[in-house]
């Protein structure tokens, strides 16, 4: 079922590749989110109650409603509908997608572990990878910041791979999660928002050498 | 006592926050200062010793932790000079003076950490406390520096969290699950080669964001341009030893697994980028506080050279980048004053400092001559030992290479420095200008002679500190 669930979540990742609408975006993360939800529901079996309670908390209430409504609220309040002008056509993007997926795969044969099982690697390296090559190749600030949760979702997987053996690793996760999360959008975006309208990355030009 | 000291310091700079009256500000940062000097000397009297579970005050920490002590004091002086020429709210001074606090709080508390997780917890802080400082002025500009800075720094974060993720499914090999550093460092030839390389790949990335090497150094760039120049001194020094002390520890780890050559061949290509990048700006920027910053970049690619070149190297290392935490913050704290006759920070708008204010004046040029590593400064004697053993250890091209990159380096520093000292600007309106008090230089003077003192005649306490800093790298 964990496969299940982990395949499903790599097959938004491609779908993320041809996603222009902002909305698009804000689903797709809330639905990994979920996802996210059922895997640690089944896989951490060894841990304490209280310490499940908890993520499985944060896992359903702050990264599948609470950060995908702000989003939304942002979008709104900007007026901002879709990703202007992506740097790439969809198709290349696709294809770049697809080859970061392979090359995780692959690289996790050459790996092979007793400690790990592949899918995890694989889902969470790719995510990685896949999250940097958003932020790298679209122009809108609010892009990038959905790139950043994609990656936080992957490294999401991983920790839940040692989250058995190390909950604490587990715990900082989270805590990585609700920092990041409350900095980066609490703060900054609401602010840029508010400064900036319709905020580009192209407008974040005056700081150069 | 660890716990409750640094317990202390947040308080006091909660308070800060909370408290909106000036005369309360000045008293709690007084005491914040005293706070912070005794927390020193208690550690410097407990050498060795782990408290809370998980602060040790090993030596590496408190060579760290002393030069942060002796930094901090002047950066508490020039934050408040900064801010009672500023006309501040009391909200934005109150909310300037807490994030300082916090910041020298939370690097102090990262030196001292004894466990992976809880250094990278107190990396997480500063960069919360950072923003808050670069977003100081509330305008558009400090407002794009301020989000760039966030954003690397929370992907560098989530760098280092990967990096620590798979260095615990190394550990897993070696039978424990345990991630303080002596045990990692007790279990590290058991450890699982292919997890620790990624381990390391990540950490060391995440960790450059802080350290200011290549590849994510941008941050640290604009964050040292848009934050006041008290802030940018924090950010220059005490903030990058942070940042080498997140990537040392781990190095020591790695480099008793039988991965230490790989690793050195992973820091010397990303060192000597750094240089490179540093050069290539350093010719071209024209702006005071960017060519400061750019210099830091270059000093951190100096000091991961003397790691890679081992043997003295390693001593040569860790003295550099402590005189160079004493040294940048003097040219920072000098640049306030800069600003202050010329209104602007670009090297086109200023010239002949030497004419308005002569003790701030000799602070640059000493600092320039300081920060070039000639002598009499302390630097010249840890970048000759790197070069030294980079030539012992067989690195001739690199050694070419850096020394040409060097050259260009200093003829760039050398040729701005001197136009701001030396050459009149055309037009520039002097009857204006506001004598500034000799005085206020003083302790810039006071940071570049520690440094001095500390290159040229180091005490036997402080060298033997060094040595026991660098005990577990193989020789």
């Amino acid at each position: 079922m964990t496969n299940v669930l982990l395949i499903v979540f790599i097959i938004s990742l491609v779908y993320l590749g041809i996603a222009n609408r902002l909305l698009t975006f804000i689903t797709i993360i809330a639905f990994q989110s979920f996802i996210l939800f059922w895997v640690t529901l089944l896989e951490l079996h060894d841990m304490s109650t209280g310490n499940l309670v908890f993520i499985l908390i944060e896992t359903i209430v702050f990264k599948t409603v609470a950060v995908p409504a702000f989003l939304v609220h942002l979008i709104k309040k900007n007026k901002m509908t879709r990703d202007a002008e992506p740097f790439l056509h969809n198709f290349t993007s696709l294809m770049s997608i697809t080859c970061i997926i392979v090359a995780t795969i692959v690289l996790s044969y050459y790996i092979s572990d007793t400690f790990i099982k592949k899918i995890y690697f694989v889902v969470a390296l790719s995510t990685l990878f896949i999250g940097l090559f958003i932020i790298a190749t679209r122009s809108k600030i609010i892009t990038h910041v959905m790139g950043y949760l994609i990656i936080e979702n992957g490294v999401f997987v991983l920790s839940i791979a040692v989250g058995n053996e190390m909950p604490m690793l587990l715990n900082m996760g989270i805590m990585l999660d609700i920092f990041a999360s409350v900095l980066i959008l609490g703060i900054f975006l609401n602010k840029i928002g508010n400064v900036i309208k319709d905020a580009d990355v192209h407008q974040l030009r005056h700081l150069k050498d | 006592m660890a716990g409750v000291f640094i317990a202390l310091e947040f308080i006091i700079s909660i308070l800060i926050f909370i408290n909106r009256n000036k005369i309360a500000n000045y008293a709690l940062m007084a005491l914040f200062a005293a706070v912070q000097l005794g927390f020193t000397a208690y550690g410097f009297t407990h050498i060795n010793v782990t408290e809370a579970v998980y602060f040790c005050f090993d030596p590496l920490a408190m060579l760290f932790m002393g030069a942060l002590s002796i930094i901090a004091v002047p950066a508490l002086y020039h934050a408040r000079i900064y801010i009672a020429t500023h006309r501040e709210t009391p909200r934005t001074r109150a909310i300037f003076f807490s994030a300082m606090t916090a910041l020298i709080t939370a690097t102090g508390a990262a030196y001292l950490s004894n466990h992976i997780a809880v250094i990278w917890i107190f990396v997480e802080i500063t960069t919360l406390c950072a923003s808050a400082l670069i977003y100081h002025h509330r305008n558009r500009r400090s407002l794009e520096g301020a989000w760039k800075y966030v954003f690397i720094c929370a992907i560098s974060i989530t760098f280092v969290f990967i990096g620590i993720l798979f260095l615990s499914l190394s550990l897993q090999h070696a039978g424990t699950e345990d991630l303080f550093f002596d045990t990692l460092l007790a279990n590290a030839p058991g450890m699982n080669k292919v997890w620790l390389k990624l381990a390391f790949i990540f950490i060391f990335t995440g960790y450059t964001a802080k350290l200011g090497l290549f590849p994510m150094y941008t941050a640290g760039i604009d964050a040292k341009d848009k934050a006041p120049a008290p802030a940018g001194a924090l950010f220059s020094s005490v903030l990058m030893t942070m940042g080498f002390t997140g990537i040392f520890r781990v190095y020591v780890i790695v480099s008793n697994t039988g991965l230490h050559a790989w690793a050195n061949n992973v820091i010397l290509i990303a060192a000597l980028c750094s240089i490179f990048v540093a050069m290539v700006y350093m010719a071209k920027v024209k702006n005071i506080k960017r060519i400061f910053a750019y210099s830091g970049v270059e000093h951190m690619g100096i000091v991961m050279l003397g790691l890679v070149a081992g043997g003295a190297g390693y001593y040569a290392a860790i003295l550099h980048i402590i005189l160079h935490s004493l040294i940048k913050p003097a040219l920072f704290f000098q640049y306030n004053y800069v600003y202050r006759v010329f209104q602007s920070k670009s090297i086109y708008d200023t010239g002949n400092y030497f004419r308005y204010n002569r003790a701030g004046a000799a602070v640059l040029l000493l600092g320039f001559i300081s920060a070039t590593a000639m002598p009499p400064s302390g630097l010249f004697v840890s970048e000759f030992m790197i070069f030294r053993s980079l030539f012992e250890a067989r690195y001739f091209a690199v050694l070419i290479l850096v020394l040409v990159f060097l050259s260009v380096i200093i003829w760039s520093f050398g040729a701005n420095m001197m136009k701001l000292l030396f050459i009149p600007v055309e037009g520039f309106d002097d009857s204006k200008v506001k004598r500034s008090n000799p005085w206020e230089s003083l302790s810039q003077f006071i940071l570049l002679g520690i440094a001095m003192y500390l290159g040229l005649n180091p005490p036997v306490q402080f060298t033997l500190m060094i040595r026991e800093a660098i005990q577990y790298l193989p020789k």
